[in-house]
């Protein structure tokens, strides 16, 4: 198992990590049982994603993955945002070793999770906008349910 | 990045040059086949044999009870498997090992279960050792073998071989170990210890890979591993590694020469290693303190992860391994730390440091150097960590 150049750039350099206060959103998704939390804080201005912040619990992967999902969404609008998968993750980092593929969907679950928070405190369902989000914080989803 | 600090011993050693120079005659001047009757072939054999006296005389064995093999875990499957079908002949289908043996134990255990065997795993309590009393009450008329290792390979718990030995003689039953940690570093008598089968491996002793041996004591009953040639009396056959051989044998021989003084050496640089990475808050070892092997540090940080503590410590040039789930290759945490109790969530963060004689006390200082630094930056990254200090999840 290695990692590409890009991987370990962003988990040696990661980018938008910390906390950003008065966040419009904070999502977190994972649990400690399954080895990777993230908590993904975001500003937002006219329905673009004017900042994002990232902290995260989890492997090497994880925090690339993180890393790349928080500079792929930022100054994009949500609409432009939610339609970054995990697959563009992990492409935009030159690929993932197959164990670590559910990083890149926690990365993509954990953007969700973010604007969930932001819609329910507009006041609006997010459901209908974001679809179901795993979050993995069940512990009877178990630690591979997102893959 | 100029300098690297190996501390990763456990995982495997650099050759050493009083190792790799005995060796080279007999890839280049040597090389003839020691079963050929001319000079070159009997050269070799000579020192196949000389090789095998050698080693016998390091575990106080006789030299026709050392079978070399390819490795520690040749050696392992060939012990369980040979002895285990042996005797299910006579209906003997049940044996007892540790929970956290090496997968080169559990995994050829579970072949044998698939074919009917019954395996009883003892408990290893949070301090990494098994309990004799637990031993006698596992044992049944239909036991076929115990088999349990000498010192663990993740937190480096010596376990009560003696007594293990003394109870498996009392009842007349196969007792096999695992030493391929132990082997150099512990002084090892099979004789007075009783045991019947013992692996062991070079390239943690700083000799090639490739190469290791199973002793098996006069009159054990086992069945062969390899037909072929009449190489390691018929039961393992094959043309020998001549240079693996030698080097194992000269391997063995340098550690167990020098095993007080490096013993020493190694506990004094172990024993600053765990004091000061204690320090590091939230932070605990893994397994016994006294009761382990003199170059071996398992810890656990809360609050990180074992593969970014990793791919840090490389970063500042140190070589470790980790039991977390991320570099095992699956989801759960390593079998060893989950054997001695850890919650997945602190075994997750576990950092394995293992020390030889070719470390320095710069090395320890070094590690020391840079361990907080990497705990912190990460831990200031890791959500987990916020809610351990702010009380909202247990640490442990």
């Amino acid at each position: 198992m290695t990692y590409s150049d890009k991987v370990m750039d962003h988990f040696s350099n990661p980018r938008n990590i910390g906390e950003l206060k008065n966040a419009d959103g904070i999502g977190e998704v994972g649990n400690a049982k399954c080895g990777d939390i993230m908590k993904m804080y975001i500003k937002v201005k006219n329905d673009v994603i004017s900042d994002v912040k990232f902290k995260t619990f989890g492997c090497g992967a994880a925090i690339a993955t993180s890393s790349m999902a928080t500079e792929m969404v930022k100054g994009k609008n949500i609409k432009e945002a939610l339609k970054i998968t995990n697959k563009a993750v992990m492409e935009a980092l030159d690929g993932l070793p197959p164990v670590k593929v559910h990083c890149s969907v926690l990365a993509e679950q954990a953007i969700k999770s973010a604007l969930w928070d932001y819609y329910e405190k507009q006041g609006i369902d997010p459901l209908p906008i974001l679809g179901k989000i795993c979050n993995q914080n069940s512990e009877h989803d178990g630690c591979s349910c997102c893959t | 990045m100029s300098h690297i600090v190996y501390a990763d011993n456990a995982a495997t050693t650099p050759v050493s040059d009083l190792v790799l120079n005995s060796m080279l005659p007999y890839h280049s001047n040597f090389y003839g086949n020691p079963s050929s009757l001319y000079k070159i072939g009997r050269e070799a054999k000579k020192a196949v044999e000389q090789s095998r006296e050698q080693v016998a005389g390091c575990l106080g064995a006789l030299s026709n009870e050392i079978f070399f093999t390819s490795g520690g875990s040749e050696a392992n499957n060939w012990a369980i498997r040979g002895i285990g079908y042996n005797l299910a002949k006579q209906g003997k289908k049940h044996i007892i090992a540790s929970a956290f043996e090496h997968h080169s134990v559990l995994n050829i255990l579970d072949v044998l279960k698939k074919d009917g065997f019954e395996i009883t795993y003892l408990n290893v309590y949070k301090e990494g050792i098994i309990r004799p009393e637990d031993l006698k009450n596992a044992i049944r008329p239909d036991t076929a073998l115990v088999t349990i290792m000498y010192a663990n390979n993740e937190i480096g718990t010596i376990q009560p071989i003696q007594e293990i030995g003394n109870i498996c003689k009392e009842y007349s039953i196969i007792f096999h170990t695992d030493a391929v940690q132990a082997v150099g570093n512990i002084p090892i008598d099979v004789k007075s210890l009783n045991i019947d089968l013992l692996s062991l491996s070079a390239h943690k002793l700083h000799g090639p890979k490739g190469i290791g041996a199973l002793y098996i004591k006069k009159g054990t009953k086992i069945l062969n591993l390899i037909e072929g040639g009449a190489q390691e009396r018929g039961k393992r056959a094959g043309t020998e590694n001549t240079a693996g051989i030698i080097g194992l044998s000269i391997a063995l021989k340098d550690a167990c020469d020098h095993i007080k003084e490096r013993t020493k050496k190694l506990s004094l640089m172990r024993d600053r290693l765990i004091d000061g990475a204690l320090k590091i808050e939230y932070s605990s070892l893994n397994g016994d303190r006294k009761n382990r092997l003199p170059g071996n540090v398992s810890m656990c940080f809360n609050g990180i992860e074992g593969e970014s503590l990793l791919l840090k410590l490389d970063a500042m040039g140190i070589c470790a391994s980790s039991g977390s789930a991320c570099t095992s290759g699956s989801l759960d945490p390593s079998h060893v730390l989950l054997a001695i109790g850890l919650p997945h969530e602190v075994a997750h963060g576990s950092l394995r440091l293992t020390l030889s004689d070719q470390n320095t006390e710069e090395d320890v200082s070094y590690i020391l150097e840079c361990l907080p630094l990497i705990v912190k930056e990460l831990r200031d990254i890791s959500p987990l960590w916020e809610k351990i200090i702010n009380k909202k999840v247990k640490s442990f």
